[in-house]
Parts: structure tokens; C-alpha cells; sequence
């Protein structure tokens, strides 16, 4: 008996009690949490419906088709007027998120990259100012910095009447930059075919030639032949055609402002600066890291084949330092769309600051938000899938 | 400690100043052009930036010291301001004793900016006399605060739990009790300047670090309802703009509240600024859980350690030591974020600066000044941060593996 | 994986928003059947939720006060850092009346944008805030007082420009503050004109003088009483004009939340006191004499014999001695930012004298 005893605990067992099962433990996590992230959304959103009812507040999105009536100060693709409604006003919002930030991204990349070089340059005074930029601007909020290149460098720029010109091609004084530009004609659409017809046989041109270079081994100057076509049939066919193609359209100072060729306002170009220059010094930072982490021996192999300082830089460097800089690159690119918000403090028409202004005009707080928070989050859906194709090329390269 | 490596013993080759030159800055055709070009380029700077500091105003930032430091904090209270000056000096002085390198740049930064404040001419900003001799004493507490740290009293563990338990103190003093004849409630709406900035960044910090270990391990779950929640709060928050979420603290959250429930203004944007750090501060932490060798997780299974405590004390640890530099950095972003928070309108330094030149018409064209020097004030702070940051990393040795 | 699943949440996040908007915007039945059950049970509920911002008020210990902190004359900080301004003395003195201490306020400082939400959130007890009342506004935000201000909305030109009418600002660049009634004011002027302009638009006021000052803009346009407190401070400012032209009225009335009839009752009342001692000579200098006066009108106003109305709003019989020792009457708090020796700049009075001396300022009886 008393040794049966001694096994019951072995005989009877009934698994793990209920409050240690790990599966039991699992679902009531989950349940749990399922419950309080339901229970805040209806607590959310039982309020604001409350609120809607009691205060007076508008939840729908019925008001876009209204008129907006405040103006805007400058707009891409969309010729806006204030009588236009307010989902236009919030289209040209985007627009204009959109273009400072893709050219910002352009701009951005040119910089860290001379930028990250120059750090690493033998020239001490070019390293050393490389560096001193890169500490300077990383150091100080964006927002400061862009209010300082608002206040501190355009608004000391001369007045229109008495504008820095470089010819009568570009003007430049407080309110933006002024630069000749193209008029469109007849011809512009024929010719453009041809612009991009060339540009494809070039293309054709240059993987053809290359192969057959790389196949023999003689040389038969791919990059040289496909440069004369992209650039010798355009030239042809800008005299061939009967009209010529594009017009020179100048900047003429009319009564208050130069009119005609294309402005870029202070605005713009002071967030654009201010965008470019800030991401630049952290792109910078992650080109010279992506540099280092090339191994020396590397640049020495490159040295040993007789490549010049540029070439191996070109060649050997930069196409695998491309790989550990390409993610940080495009997160810093998501930042400088997202930092592009900040226009509001200097007065560029970005998407955030229509949107205020829309809340405020058409009283629409939360529809309003929800469109911002809604496009942002589509715009870095955007980067982070490009990410994604990105880094998966690479996996593929790697294996 | 200190290991001779092979650099140690290379013989030190002395230029003479001309072969340096002729080395560092002429050595081919091209260097000789840039060198020209950037000397140029610094010209230009140089006298721009003198002529601009010869004619400036700087009337708008020496006639208003105190409302950039503390806002508008009333002045019979700002005692218990210089108290939490004093404990944070201290601090860092007991710091730098025991710590050495990781926070003297600091410790340089608090005695020079309080000789500064102590020694500055009258003419230069009008400082009175207790005034002078609280930076006067600050700078002696430093130096206390040094030799504590490193006599047997300085170990890194209490230094830990000191700084730790500083935070909640400074804030007390600063906020002060209801009810209280000595130290009265101060309104948040009071608080402002760079203290605002730095609070904010130093809570929102703290705040988001509990949070932010959560998401990390939530998203790292296999509970799918939890890790969904997890992955989509992180990427949503990252996702958008901080003055998106700031905008929704300030303007949206309350609009989704109960009539009756007030959250305070200064509380709104610093729930904003905690939910944007937490959701990076996830991803830094799930850096370093990823980080941890799956070797660890099986010893820990080994020794009989269940899921939960191998997290506790066998992996976030390990992982949290990995990411510290991370976390400085993130740092460093959030108190340069913090000037956000003038766009929903608190008036941290840069508000500060807005509303005096708002407020005064006659300098409404000395703004320049203004962001000039606010833009110096973070870059003092940013610069011994990062600096203080490489060294940590060095200390922990974390970019050697 | 990871990012498909991440797509499927903000897919989900979006069918939300929308379920929410389709919820709050179109479906007008559902409304109106949430609104037959409350009212079956407004007996209970509607006295326990009767909002009471006076009673709040009290217990608080202060009036909470929406407010701006970067507008020379109306809202502002003086050398200590304190706020001062014609809109922050009107707060004073709703303080004053309520609590007795005009010290007893919290300046919670509002961008524009914030303005309309701290109120229908209820933030705020009143909105002094260089606000323009307008009826959407009034059917959007709260309800509005009493005008403390009338301004219109003009535009100043460099007096070298030789402008002088709107017509001639034709193509010009236009320096505006944003999220304002001055942004859609001025293009509704000049659409109705057919003419052509290019707006800058600032957040913040400050940065819109500068750049007009600087030059970056042919004219720029605000209410009156804004523009002639920045002329004063330019560095020259007789080579600046504001031009002979309104284009808006900007009746500028401080606001409370909506949902308390007897609180807007108490700050539209604080206004009628400020303006009869106006009107009936007494003051912050006089108000010791003034108790003894003879005159029915000012015995009344001060508390000293019968009433009008105090009582029933809850507010101390001589309230108004609290107010005009604190704050002065509606002449003195103008003189003392906008006045010849104002603090501010000086500003002639025009439509804010009393409509005994040719201006709009009226308030009714107190009876």
C-alpha cells in the first residue's frame, strides 16, 4: 500500500495544471490583448461619435468636393485657384510633397555621395571641411536649420528690383530663383519621340556593343558610340523638324515679379536646401561607412590592375559598398519625405500644411488627419516595398 | 587594460610643416585645385558669417536669458529649478569620477557653461549676484560630485540607481506639491525653454524604453494577435511624420476622449513624443535580440529556465547592451525633434524665441539671432552627446565584434 | 511575409477610417435614432452631465484661458516673461468676476489651428484669442460673447510702391497668415475684382512681417490692428502705409464652449461691465470714489444697492469692483497696450470708441 502510495503522484498525473499550460497561457495572452486593443478602439471610437453628436464635430468627408477658398502659393500639374474644393487643394498638397522630396532625394544622394568621398579624401582641408559640415548639420534640429537658411540666407538675398542675374537667363533675390525656361511648340511632341527613340538605341547600342567587346576583347567603344547617338539625333532632329522644337521662355521683370520661364520660390528652394543639406550629412556618414567596409585589400587589388584613383573608386568600390549602403539610403530617403512636413514653418505648401490650413477653414480635424496619416503611411508602403525588391535582389546576388 | 598594439610601437614620423602641406594638400593637380576651392569656399563663410555677427541684434536673446532657459516659470519658484541643477551637476561630477571619458565632455560642458553664466559681463546680460554664485557653487559641485565618484562610495551600479531615481525627483521639484505652501503646484503651461526641450527628450526616453522592449518582444511573438499589434503600431508610428503625431496628441487625442477626461497639454505631447520614440526604440531592441546567438537560448533551456525568465535575464540584457549606442542615438534624434512642439504650440526654445519676436515688433528682423542661437544651444548639447556616445561605444566594445 | 501582413493592417486601418467617416458624415437616420434614445433618458442623465464650467471653475481654482503669446497689444510677454495683452486682460477680468483674483488664470498659449478643437473639446473655459466671430464658426466651435474689438482686415504697402488701391496691387505677391479668415478674405477680395496675386503663406505672423519687410512680398494683409502694431516696430516705418481700404469686418469676440448657457452668460456679462464703466466714467483710478457715487447706475454696477442679473449666474454681488480693480474698464485696458502711451503701439480707437463718441462700442443696460 504504502509504496503505491509513494507512485501516485506518477500514476495520476494529469498533465500540466491549467495555469502553466503553455498553450493555455498563449490563448489567454492572446484573447487578453485581443480584448484591450478592441476595448480602446471602441472606447476611441464611441467617444468620437459621442463627440460628433454632442459638440457639433464632423466626421465625414462630404466637405472635399467643397469650395476651398484660401489660396495656395504654388502648385505642380494642377493650375489651382482658392475656387477649386478642397480635395483639389489637398491633391496639390501632395504634388508638392511629392516634388520637393523627389528632387530633394536626387539632390540629397549627389551630396553624401561627394560629401561622403571628400571625407575620405588625402586632401586634409577637404577631409576636414567634409567633416566639419557633417557635425555641424547633424547636430542642430532640422526645423532650426531651415528657419536659418529661411531668415539667414534667402531673406538677405537683394530685393527683385535689384536681383543677382546671370545673364538675362537666371535671376535670383528674395523671392526665389527665376531661370529660363522651355516654351512648347508644334514640334515639341515629334521631337520628343525622337529623344527617347535615341535614348533607347543607345541603350540597345551600348549592351550590344559591350557584349561583343567583352565576347572578342577588342574595343569597340560602347559608351563613346552610344553617347553620339543619344546626343546626335536629337541635335539632328531639332534642325530637321519644321518648327523648332522648344522655345526660350525668359524671366522678365514685370510690375512686381519676374514673369515667364520657370520659379522656383523662396519657399521651396529654402525647404529643398534645407532638406538636401541635412540628409546629405547623414548620407554622407552611410557612403563612408558603405567605403570602409570595402576591405582594403580590395583597393589594393584595383591599385595592382593599373586602375587610376577614379576608376577603382567607380569599378571596384562603389558597386560593393552600394550593397551595405542601399537600406540605411532608402530609410534616409523615407526621412526626408517625412521631414518634408516640416514646410509648414517656412511656408511651402506641403501636404501637412494644407491640411492644416484645410482643418482650420473647412473644420474638419479628424477626416482631415486621417487623409495625412493615410498618404504618409502609403508613401513609406512605397519606400519600404522598394526596400524589399532591393533586398531581395541582393539575397538572390549573394547565393 | 591598456593593450600595446602595433600602431603604439610604429616610430611617429615628424613633418616638417611644409612637407605636411605638400603631402596633406598638394600632393597632385586635383588636390591643389580642391585645396584652392575650399579655401576659397571658407573665405566666403568666414567673412559672411563675421560680417553678420559684427551687425547683428542680439538684443531679442541677452534681454530674455531666463524665459529661454525655463519659460515662463515664476521666479519666486525657480529655486527648486537651480535644486534640480544642482542634483544633475552632482551627478554628473559623481559620473565623471567613476566613468571617466563617457560623460567628461559633460561634466566640460557643465563647468563651462556655468563659468560662463557666472563670469559674463553685466553689459552682455544682466546677471545678479546669487545668480553668479549659484554657478559659482554649481562648478564646485561638480568637482565634489568627482571626487565622491571616484572614492569607494562611486560604484557604477548606485551611480546607476542614483540617475535613475533623479528623474522622478528633478520632476517633482519642478512640478511641486498641491496643497503645498513651500513648493505649490507650477502649471505646466508655465514650463517652457530649454528646460521643456530637455525634459521632454530625457521622459520621452525613459517612457519609451518599457514600451518600446514590449513591442520588441510582441513583435517577436509567436502569439499572433499580439505580434500583429505589434508589427502594425510600429509601422504605422514609423510610418509618418513625428508633427503628424505630435498633431495628433495635441488636436485629435482629446477630440476621442470623454467630455470630462483632460489630459494636460505638456502630458499630450509627450505621450506623442513616447509613442514615436517607443516604436523606434523597438526596432533598435529587436536589433539586438536578433543579434543574440541561438546558442544562448538553448543554455538557457538547458538549465531549466522557461521561456519568460530566459527573456528576462538571459536575453534582453545581452540585447539591450548591444543596442545602447543605438538608444544614445536615438536620443540625440529625440531632443533634436523635441523643437517640434512649437508647431502645436508649447513654447520650448524655440517657441520661446517665436513669441519674443512676435511679442516685439522692433525685432522682427533680427530672427537670424535668434535661430543662430538656438541652433548653437542643441548644437552643444547634440556634439557632447555623439561625442560621449563614440566613447560608450568604445567602453562596451560593441562594434568589435 | 512580414510586409504582406503589415498591407493587410493598414488595409485594415483604412477600412476603418472610412467605416468611422461613413459613421459621423452620411447616414443621417442612424443619428436621429441615437437621438430618440437619449432623450427617453434625458430626465436622469441630462442634470448629471449638465456641463458647469462655472462649478469647475471654482473647484479649479482658476479659469482656464486659451490664449496667444506672440502678438504684440493683444497677447503677449512682457521682459518677466508674464502675459499681457488686451485679450489677456479680458481673461484677467473673468477671473476676476468669477474668483475674485485676476491672478487666477492659466494661459494655455493656442496656434490657430488649435483654436476650434480646445474648444469643442472644452480645454479651455474661454477663448480670448484674437478670435473673429464668424457663423460657422459659432455653429462649429462654441458660442461667442460680446465684440471686444472691431478690426477689419486691410493691407500695407511700401509707401515707394505708390500704391494706394487694391486694383493696382494687380499680379503682386501677398504676404498672409494661415488657417485665418484674412487667408480666404484676401482671396475672395481679389477674385471679386478679377485680379491676380501670389500668396506666401506663414504659420506665424512674426515670419510674415519679416519676409514683407525684408522685401519678399509687394504687400501684405491682416487685420488693421496687427498691421499697425508691426509698422510701429519696422525699422523705418514711415516708408510703410496701411492702405485706405477694408476688406473684411473681423468682429474679434472671445468665445466659450458650447453646452453652458450660464458661463457664456458670465464672460458676455464681464464684457457689458467693462464697457457701461466705461461709459459711466468709473475706473480703475476712481473705483474707491465711485462707491459712494449718487448715481443709481454706477451703485448698481458696483453692488452697492440692487442688481441686475448677478445673482441668478452665481456670481458675488460686486463682482464688477473685482473686475474694474483688477483690469480697469473697456477704455483703460485699450489705452493701456493700444493707447498713446500704450505698452504696445498706439492705435487711434476708431470703431472701438464708445457709440456715445461716434464709435461701435455698445453694451446693454445693466438692469
Amino acid at each position: 500500500m504504502k509504496q503505491r502510495e509513494g507512485r501516485i503522484p506518477i500514476l495520476t498525473y494529469q498533465g500540466i495544471p491549467l495555469w502553466r499550460d503553455d498553450r493555455v497561457i498563449k490563448g489567454v495572452v492572446q484573447v487578453v490583448s485581443a480584448i484591450i486593443v478592441v476595448g480602446f478602439l471602441y472606447f476611441f471610437i464611441s467617444n468620437i461619435l459621442t463627440a460628433a453628436e454632442n459638440r457639433g464635430l464632423a466626421l465625414g468627408f462630404d466637405f472635399l468636393s467643397e469650395a476651398a477658398g484660401f489660396p495656395i502659393g504654388e502648385s505642380v500639374f494642377i493650375q489651382y485657384d482658392p475656387s477649386m474644393s478642397f480635395g483639389q487643394a489637398f491633391a496639390v498638397g501632395l504634388l508638392n510633397t511629392l516634388k520637393v522630396s523627389l528632387i530633394g532625394v536626387v539632390f540629397a544622394t549627389l551630396v553624401g555621395i561627394i560629401v561622403g568621398v571628400a571625407r575620405l579624401s588625402t586632401n586634409w582641408l577637404l577631409r576636414s571641411i567634409a567633416g566639419v559640415y557633417i557635425e555641424i548639420v547633424r547636430n542642430v534640429p532640422l526645423l532650426v536649420l531651415l528657419f536659418f537658411i529661411f531668415f539667414g540666407v534667402f531673406q538677405q538675398l537683394p530685393d527683385v528690383q535689384n536681383s543677382f542675374a546671370i545673364g538675362d537667363l537666371i535671376f535670383l533675390n528674395q523671392r526665389g530663383v527665376y531661370m529660363a525656361w522651355y516654351l512648347t511648340t508644334g514640334s515639341t511632341v515629334t521631337w520628343a519621340i525622337i529623344l527617347a527613340a535615341a535614348f533607347i538605341l543607345a541603350m540597345i547600342a551600348f549592351v550590344i556593343l559591350g557584349s561583343y567587346q567583352v565576347r572578342t576583347g577588342r574595343s569597340t567603344y560602347p559608351g563613346w558610340i552610344a553617347l553620339g547617338i543619344l546626343i546626335g539625333l536629337p541635335i539632328i532632329g531639332w534642325f530637321i523638324l519644321p518648327e523648332q522644337p522648344l522655345n526660350l521662355d525668359l524671366p522678365v521683370l514685370g510690375k512686381f515679379n519676374f514673369v515667364g520661364g520657370l520659379t522656383l520660390t523662396t519657399q521651396f528652394t529654402a525647404l529643398l536646401i534645407g532638406l538636401i543639406f541635412y540628409t546629405g550629412a547623414f548620407i554622407a556618414e552611410i557612403v563612408r561607412a558603405g567605403i570602409q567596409a570595402v576591405s582594403k585589400g580590395q583597393v589594393e587589388a584595383a591599385k595592382s590592375i593599373g586602375l587610376k584613383p577614379m576608376q577603382s573608386l567607380r569599378l571596384v568600390i562603389f558597386p560593393q559598398a552600394l550593397r551595405v549602403v542601399i537600406p540605411p539610403l532608402i530609410s534616409q530617403y523615407l526621412n526626408l519625405t517625412k521631414n518634408s512636413s516640416l514646410a509648414i514653418a517656412i511656408g511651402y505648401p506641403d501636404m501637412f500644411a494644407v491640411g492644416r490650413i484645410m482643418i482650420n477653414q473647412a473644420g474638419r480635424a479628424v477626416p482631415v488627419f486621417i487623409m495625412i496619416m493615410v498618404t504618409y503611411l502609403l508613401l513609406s508602403l512605397t519606400y519600404s516595398v522598394i526596400l524589399n525588391l532591393y533586398n531581395r535582389r541582393i539575397a538572390f546576388v549573394e547565393r | 587594460m591598456e593593450s600595446i598594439t602595433p600602431e603604439v610601437l610604429r616610430p611617429i614620423r615628424t613633418l616638417g610643416p611644409i612637407a605636411w602641406l605638400r603631402r596633406n594638400l598638394f600632393n597632385n593637380w586635383y588636390n591643389v585645385v580642391l585645396t584652392f576651392i575650399v579655401l576659397g569656399v571658407i573665405y566666403k563663410v568666414l567673412i559672411g558669417l563675421i560680417n553678420f555677427l559684427l551687425q547683428a541684434n542680439w538684443d531679442p536673446v541677452t534681454t530674455r536669458p531666463v524665459l529661454y532657459l525655463v519659460g515662463q516659470y515664476p521666479a519666486e519658484e525657480l529655486w527648486r529649478i537651480g535644486l534640480a541643477v544642482f542634483i544633475i551637476s552632482f551627478l554628473f561630477g559623481i559620473s565623471w569620477g567613476n566613468w571617466g571619458d563617457l560623460v567628461q565632455t559633460f561634466a566640460y560642458l557643465i563647468i563651462a557653461g556655468s563659468a560662463a553664466a557666472a563670469f559674463i559681463p553685466s553689459t552682455i546680460i544682466s546677471v545678479s549676484w546669487p545668480v553668479r554664485i549659484f554657478f559659482l557653487v554649481n562648478i564646485t559641485l561638480v568637482f565634489v560630485g568627482r571626487a565622491v565618484g571616484r572614492s569607494r562610495f562611486g560604484k557604477p551600479r548606485t551611480i546607476l540607481i542614483l540617475w535613475l531615481i533623479s528623474l522622478p525627483i528633478v520632476i517633482i521639484l519642478i512640478y511641486g506639491f498641491a496643497q503645498s505652501e513651500f513648493m505649490p503646484v507650477v502649471l505646466t503651461t508655465l514650463w517652457g525653454g530649454l528646460m521643456v526641450n530637455l525634459l521632454l527628450a530625457a521622459i520621452g526616453i525613459a517612457a519609451s524604453f518599457p514600451v518600446g522592449v514590449i513591442l520588441a518582444l510582441g513583435r517577436r511573438s509567436s502569439l499572433p494577435v499580439l505580434r500583429w499589434f505589434c508589427i502594425g503600431f510600429i509601422e504605422i508610428v514609423r510610418g509618418v511624420p513625428l508633427i503628424t503625431i505630435l498633431f495628433m496628441a495635441s488636436i485629435i487625442l482629446p477630440l476621442f476622449l470623454p467630455g470630462d477626461i483632460r489630459i494636460d497639454r505638456l502630458i499630450r505631447a509627450l505621450i506623442g513624443i513616447t509613442m514615436f520614440s517607443a516604436a523606434y526604440m523597438a526596432e533598435n531592441i529587436r536589433g539586438g535580440l536578433q543579434a543574440i546567438p541561438l546558442g544562448q537560448y538553448d543554455a538557457a533551456k538547458a538549465i531549466g529556465l522557461n521561456s519568460t525568465l530566459t527573456t528576462l535575464l538571459i536575453i534582453l540584457p545581452q540585447a539591450i547592451r548591444l543596442v545602447i549606442p543605438a538608444i544614445v542615438g536615438q536620443f540625440i534624434a529625440l531632443f533634436k525633434d523635441t523643437t517640434l512642439v512649437l508647431i502645436v504650440g508649447l513654447l520650448e526654445i524655440l517657441g520661446v524665441g517665436k513669441a519674443i519676436l512676435g511679442g516685439n515688433p522692433q525685432w522682427v528682423t533680427s530672427q537670424t539671432e535668434v535661430y543662430l542661437f538656438v541652433a548653437a544651444a542643441f548644437w552643444v548639447f547634440t556634439f557632447s552627446l555623439s561625442r560621449s556616445s563614440r566613447h560608450l561605444e568604445k567602453a562596451l566594445g560593441v562594434g568589435e565584434r | 511575409m512580414k510586409r504582406t501582413r503589415f498591407f493587410i493592417l493598414i488595409a485594415t486601418f483604412l477600412v476603418l477610417a472610412f467605416i468611422l467617416a461613413a459613421c459621423g458624415g452620411e447616414e443621417e437616420p442612424e443619428t436621429i435614432e441615437v437621438e430618440v434614445t437619449r432623450i427617453v433618458e434625458v430626465p436622469v442623465e441630462a442634470e448629471a452631465e449638465m456641463l458647469d464650467i462655472q462649478q469647475n471653475v471654482i473647484d479649479r481654482g482658476r479659469v482656464v484661458c486659451g490664449s496667444r503669446t506672440d502678438l504684440a497689444g493683444f497677447g503677449y510677454l512682457d521682459d518677466a516673461g508674464r502675459n499681457i495683452g488686451f485679450d489677456i486682460d479680458f481673461c484677467r477680468a473673468v477671473a476676476a468676476a468669477v474668483l475674485g483674483d485676476p491672478e487666477a488664470v492659466e494661459f494655455v498659449p493656442l496656434t490657430a489651428a488649435e483654436r476650434g478643437p480646445a474648444l469643442q473639446t472644452g480645454e479651455i473655459d474661454v477663448l480670448s484669442r484674437n478670435v473673429t466671430w464668424t457663423s460657422s464658426r459659432e455653429a462649429q466651435w462654441g458660442n461667442f460673447t460680446n465684440v471686444m474689438f472691431y478690426d477689419g482686415q486691410g493691407f500695407m504697402v511700401p509707401v515707394a510702391s505708390g500704391i494706394t488701391t487694391l486694383e493696382e496691387l494687380d499680379g503682386a505677391t501677398v504676404c498672409v497668415t494661415s488657417g485665418t479668415t484674412t487667408e480666404t478674405n484676401l482671396a475672395d477680395a481679389f477674385r471679386q475684382r478679377g485680379l491676380d496675386f501670389t500668396p506666401v503663406v506663414f504659420e506665424d505672423t512674426a515670419t510674415v512681417y519679416s519676409t514683407y519687410e525684408s522685401g519678399g512680398c509687394d504687400a501684405t494683409t491682416s487685420d488693421k490692428s496687427q498691421l499697425a502694431s508691426i509698422q510701429s516696430g519696422f525699422a523705418d516705418p514711415d516708408a510703410h502705409m496701411v492702405l485706405d481700404i477694408t476688406i473684411s469686418e473681423e468682429p474679434l469676440t472671445p468665445a466659450t464652449p458650447s453646452g453652458d448657457d450660464n458661463w457664456n452668460d458670465i464672460v458676455t456679462l464681464v464684457s457689458y461691465v467693462l464697457i457701461n464703466a466705461e461709459q459711466l466714467g468709473v475706473g480703475q483710478g476712481n473705483l474707491d470714489e465711485m462707491l459712494n457715487s449718487d448715481d443709481i447706475k454706477i451703485r448698481r454696477m458696483l453692488g452697492v444697492e440692487g442688481e441686475f442679473g448677478q445673482a441668478d449666474l452665481g456670481l458675488d454681488a460686486d463682482f464688477a469692483v473685482d473686475v474694474l480693480r483688477a483690469v480697469g474698464n473697456y477704455g483703460e485696458m485699450y489705452d493701456r497696450y493700444l493707447g498713446p502711451n500704450g505698452l504696445a503701439f498706439t492705435l487711434p480707437r476708431g470703431p472701438n470708441e464708445l457709440w456715445t463718441k461716434g464709435g461701435l462700442i455698445y453694451a446693454p443696460p445693466l438692469k
